[in-house]
């Protein structure tokens, strides 16, 4: 009973949280809303006693990528009027989309798996964690690594991309330096002792 | 009665419809489409972690973890490309992107 309200409080805020991103008027409000959903589905994840993924979820998403994408967004002058021509021009299309996705899938997975048994209550003692760990090291350590190079590539690549070069800064270009000879810096003139 | 699973699932597909609404609503504004796309692929994992607990398997959030750094990939590489773009065309609408005539 008592999870069950938890449960629908968080969804409520979620479903609220997620259709506040979608309608904001402001990009920067969207992204907040966007931060509040991605801290219910958090406390979700709890409820399904996924406590790793929940925080990885708060630490990597509202810590990292929400950030940069409030960043982006307070960095970008958009023009908001003309962003936001259209909008309601494509609402009914868009409900209509929408509401039969929703029926769909609640017609295909209320049904069947209201059944499915609870799970028994985990022992105690047991670690989310370390179980997860386990798992990770030993049996998809090769995708994992993978994933580890997913990473690089997407540093490389955000660098690349934004890496912008200025034609009025000064910079040193180290191979010309090494390359640099005695003789192109160094100009000996014999010339005879002067007496004061 | 608590929550089973069709509970979490049922959420996960409102959550989804939710951010598709989103991208159609917002087909000009490319940041907002970005967030959508965020939006359900926390759908999908919410979806994966609820299978993951009442099978009782935990490759199911494994699988979620590599979501989660694909995703974070993505909308790194995602938002390098907006900022490009707005320093190129002064603009993040869709409308706008007809550079290359196709």
């Amino acid at each position: 009973m008592f999870e069950s309200a938890i449960f629908y409080a968080f969804a409520a805020v979620l479903l609220a949280a997620g259709l506040a991103v979608i309608t904001a008027r402001n990009p920067v409000h969207g992204a907040l809303a966007l931060v509040l959903a991605f801290f219910t589905a958090a406390a979700i994840w709890l409820l399904l006693r996924a406590e790793f993924l929940a925080i990885a979820l708060v630490v990597v998403y509202v810590g990292a990528v929400m950030v940069l994408f409030l960043f982006v967004v307070m960095m970008l002058d958009i023009n908001l009027e003309r962003v936001r021509e259209g909008f309601w021009r494509n609402l009914p299309l868009a409900l209509v989309v929408g509401g039969i996705m929703v029926a769909e899938m609640i017609a295909v997975l209320a049904d069947r798996y209201f059944g499915t048994p609870r799970p028994r209550d985990l022992p105690a003692g047991y670690s989310n964690t370390r179980q997860l760990g386990r798992v990770l090291y030993t049996q998809y350590a090769y995708a994992f690594e993978i994933a580890a190079v997913i990473l690089l590539v997407a540093i490389i690549a955000a660098i690349a991309l934004t890496l912008r070069r200025r034609k009025d800064t000064r910079h040193q270009d180290p191979a010309r330096q090494v390359k640099a000879r005695r003789e192109e810096r160094v100009r000996l003139v014999s010339m005879p002792a002067e007496k004061e | 009665m608590t929550p089973t699973l069709s509970h979490f699932l049922v959420l996960g597909a409102i959550l989804f419809a939710i951010s598709v609404v989103g991208i159609f609503l917002n087909r000009r504004n490319l940041i907002v489409l970005l967030m959508a796309i965020e939006l359900m692929l926390l759908a999908v994992n919410l979806n994966f972690i609820a299978f993951s607990y009442f099978l009782g398997d935990i490759a199911g959030q494994v699988f979620v973890f590599f979501i989660l750094t694909v995703a974070a990939a993505e909308s790194a590489i995602g938002l390098a490309i907006l900022v490009v773009l707005f320093r190129n065309i002064d603009s993040i609408d869709v409308e706008d992107l007809d550079l290359l005539k196709g």
